[in-house]
């Protein structure tokens, strides 16, 4: 009894997980049935000579980084404030500006030249974050509209900063940083994405975070009666989601070896809400479950890199991509879930009674 | 009266996951009847309306409505307003932002076309005819909470219904609004309409109702004609015992059990809310305040506990000057504060009974110490169990328990903080007899544990059963205070009405 009761336990936590887990699993299916061998991980040398995984599944997990960092940040943002933060590519471009500028104004790239230039770029997008953050959380915007102002203008200050069209880098460790660190055979921007959960853990695990931000997304009124200063964690919120945006721009950066202000993670917003929302979380805030978006952003990759695998023209693909992620909001709508349920509810009471018929019997 | 049924209800049954929610009950509304429906919290009195309203499907019985042929299918409450059924519930269901006759005319669906001129006509000759102090152009939200609770009931009203549900309609209203929505109900009465009148205040069950139906446990205990039911008898039937335990609240004879120590003690505090006042309390006190709705009482413990904007003050915490300005502070301080508005203040729906309790504590322990999961457990468990908290588990959502279970729970958030001063805002509002004389045993025993306690009550009996010391307010003002032999009723209503004249 008491492990059917934990059992129930384990799968009610998981419940809101179960839509993106789904989709993933059919995505999954689909191209094993499509080409057996389409997830296959075979080695190969890369250019720096040394040995590193390669193939579709690679490099779906290794393209999804910068999504899923997003991703977990505008979780945290989207359960605090109900709202979503839209200037994450602009912002994302902003940071990758001073991240370049700094490295080019370096005579020698150093491994130190780079950690500055992280953290100064770092310290510029969580300014940013605290411009969004006090226009939604002091001045009480709608997060949409308050974000709307650096999605304007975001693309057109990264273009100030280094005053050129498409100014390059090259060091080899920002192009280990892009791809391979000499030795190991995973793709670092995945590292990365690991690290940053690891980190998102750690910060619920040793602090509120958790509790407080989904109080105050639930009921901020309750929230402020409780001692909890609900402005600071919504502006909170926006500045952790500002060290995603230097993080995932950083990895954009070095990925080209270049920064092209215009393209650079163009409109990954988009994207990055799609994935809080396939991840089972409330874009109306509240409850959130950070593991749902991170696997939200592969499935959104995984489906991507389907598409292009299927030879669907790069224009076409947006269009497919819809129709799919129509059907998986529609899964995931409580109109659906509650029907499910019903359905579920039926087929328990007729086993049942099929059952006291038997024992009648 | 006339003795024909409107409504008969036979052989109800629903059943939610693990709880049997209603058990074959039956349930006869007559012509011109008001018919109170009784139980304690988790009766199924809820349940049983939200069956009638096509909230919930039933499992089984039976459903006939007069001038509807045969068995009536309800199952949405679009089925059930066509039917002739309006509800107006506890809860205000109306869109604060839309003006008064947008709300009593939205969703009747006569077409897409609105003669806005037309409807704001005749909102405002029923709202007139009703002496209902709204007009019909302005925005619901201005309105007073019991009057947008008229609204919905005229709203009800204008539908032409045959039955009409009023689910805890007085909660918030005061004793003249009350009277005014009785004499409204008299009138429909007159008129031909059976009214279900679900409440907790029983002296409002004497006052108006014809019939009383008891459920208990989502079974039918009986229905009974008003007059051969006392009053002693019907909370003994809703409670399924004998009256040992309403017989003994009367050992629990309030004492001064206060000592000299003033645990805490405001002069000339405002908030944005309220105005200046003064006020004290000492360690193991029980105090009220009291005045009608408006008073003012409300905005005055939120001042000492910072909820509102503080003005001005001098706060005084055992004998040492500290600063309240906002919850955190008072917190700090070892100041509780239970608010008025459950819902909207006090619990956090989706979040774990668990989660709900230990809010309070973990949030003065601050935020780079989080509870162990551990502890987590432990304090639940403790508090669940003292105060007898029925829930399904820890980690069931506090939404999804009855109110007077989540108010429970919200006593439980305090409690597990251990303050030295609890303010408890109508804790006892909109919950069963049973959780009533719960809490109010429990801020006895507190008191005799050197809490001190600031009790507030719509029902007065309540605060005069409980309190050492009344603060009367009137206009915001605090008009009075009352204690030792002028703790009874006569003298508390003069007072609340202003003047020893009459």
């Amino acid at each position: 009894m008491s492990t059917v009761k934990k059992l129930a336990k384990k799968t009610n936590g998981l419940s809101a997980m179960i839509i993106p887990l789904i989709a993933l699993g059919l995505l999954i299916i689909f191209n094993l049935i499509r080409d057996p061998g389409f997830f296959s991980v075979e080695t190969k040398l890369n250019n720096s000579g040394d040995m590193v995984l390669a193939g579709n599944l690679i490099s779906i997990i290794n393209g999804a980084s910068e999504l899923a960092i997003l991703a977990m940040g505008m979780t945290l943002v989207t359960a605090a404030c109900g709202g979503q933060d839209i200037s994450v590519g602009a912002a994302a471009a902003i940071a990758g500006s001073v991240f370049v500028r700094i490295i080019r104004g370096a005579s020698v790239v150093t491994g130190g030249t780079v950690v500055l230039a992280f953290l100064a770029c770092c310290v510029v997008a969580m300014i940013f974050g605290a411009f969004n953050g006090t226009l939604v959380s002091v001045f009480k915007i709608q997060p949409m509209i308050a974000t709307l102002i650096l999605y304007t203008c975001g693309r057109s200050i990264a273009y100030w900063i280094n005053g050129g069209a498409t100014p390059t880098i090259s060091s080899p460790i920002t192009g280990a940083i892009g791809s391979f660190i000499p030795g190991l055979p995973i793709p670092t921007p995945v590292i990365i994405v690991a690290v940053m959960f690891i980190l998102f853990s750690l910060a619920f695990r040793f602090t509120t975070l958790g509790l407080y931000t989904q109080t105050v997304g639930i009921n901020q009124s309750a929230a402020r009666l409780n001692g909890i200063n609900t402005t600071l964690i919504k502006l909170l919120s926006f500045i952790i989601l500002g060290i995603c945006v230097s993080v995932a721009g950083c990895i954009g950066v070095c990925r080209l070896q270049l920064i092209n202000h215009e393209t650079l993670l163009l409109d990954i917003e988009m994207d990055t809400i799609l994935a809080v929302a396939i991840g089972g979380n409330s874009l109306g805030g509240g409850k959130f479950k950070i593991g749902g978006s991170i696997i939200g952003a592969y499935v959104i990759q995984m489906l991507t890199i389907t598409l292009y695998a299927m030879k669907v023209a790069s224009t076409d693909v947006k269009a497919y991509k819809a129709i799919v992620i129509v059907i998986l909001v529609v899964i995931g709508s409580p109109v659906v879930k509650r029907w499910f349920a019903k359905v579920m509810a039926n087929i328990r009471t007729s086993r049942q009674q099929r059952a006291a018929v038997k024992e009648g019997a | 009266m006339p003795n024909e049924t409107v409504l008969t209800m036979r052989g109800i049954c629903k059943q939610f996951p693990g709880v049997r929610a209603l058990n074959n009950v039956d349930f006869t509304l007559r012509k011109g009847e008001i018919h109170a429906l009784m139980g304690e919290n988790g009766a199924g009195k809820s349940t049983l309306i939200k069956v009638l309203t096509g909230v919930y499907g039933k499992d089984a019985g039976i459903i006939r409505i007069d001038g509807v042929e045969g068995e009536a299918h309800i199952h949405s409450p679009q089925d059930a307003q066509n039917a002739g059924i309006a509800t107006v519930y506890q809860e205000i269901t109306l869109c604060p932002n839309l003006t008064v006759a947008e709300n009593m005319y939205i969703g009747r669906g006569e077409g897409l076309l609105v003669n806005r001129k037309e409807y704001e006509k005749k909102a405002g000759q029923i709202l007139e005819s009703l002496s209902i102090p709204a007009r019909p152009k302005q925005q619901l939200a201005s309105c007073s909470l019991a009057v947008q609770q008229m609204v919905a009931i005229a709203r009800a009203v204008d539908m032409q219904c045959k039955v009409l549900i009023l689910d805890e309609p007085t909660s918030s209203l005061d004793d003249k609004e009350v009277q005014m929505l009785f004499s409204l109900m008299r009138d429909l009465k007159s008129r031909g309409v059976g009214i279900i009148f679900v409440t907790h205040f029983l002296e409002q069950v004497y006052e108006v109702s014809d019939r009383i139906t008891v459920l208990r446990n989502g079974e039918l205990v009986g229905e009974y004609v008003v007059e051969d039911l006392p009053q002693v008898q019907l909370v003994a039937k809703m409670m399924g015992k004998e009256l040992d335990e309403l017989n003994s609240m009367s050992e629990f004879e309030r004492k001064d059990t206060g000592s000299e120590e003033v645990t805490y003690e405001a002069e000339d505090l405002s908030s944005e809310a309220s105005r200046p006042f003064n006020f004290r309390i000492r360690k193991g006190e029980v105090n009220g305040f009291t005045g009608l709705l408006g008073s003012g009482r409300s905005e005055s413990v939120r001042a000492i506990f910072g909820a509102d904007r503080v003005n001005s003050g001098r706060i005084t915490v055992k004998g040492k000057r500290v600063r309240i300005t906002k919850p955190y502070e008072a917190m700090k301080n070892g100041i509780g504060y239970l608010p008025e508005d459950r819902k909207r203040d006090g619990i956090v729906a989706d979040l774990s009974v668990r989660d709900n309790i230990i809010l309070a504590l973990q949030v003065m322990k601050g935020f780079f110490r989080p509870l162990s999961k551990g502890d987590m457990e432990k304090f639940a468990d403790e508090y669940i169990k003292a105060l007898n908290i029925k829930t399904a588990s820890k980690d069931t959502p506090i939404a999804s328990l009855s109110g007077g279970n989540q108010q429970k729970v919200i006593l439980a958030r305090w409690l597990l903080t251990h303050p030295d001063y609890l303010i408890l805002d109508e804790p006892t509002r909109g919950i069963d007899v049973g959780t009533k004389l719960e809490i109010q045993k429990l801020v006895l025993k507190l008191a005799e544990d050197n809490v001190s306690v600031t009790f507030i009550s719509s029902e007065i009996e309540e605060m005069l059963r409980t309190c050492s010391r009344l603060i009367v307010m009137r206009d915001r003002n605090i008009v009075g205070e009352l204690s030792g032999d002028d703790l009874n009723q006569a003298k508390v209503m003069k007072t609340i009405a202003g003047g020893e004249a009459s």
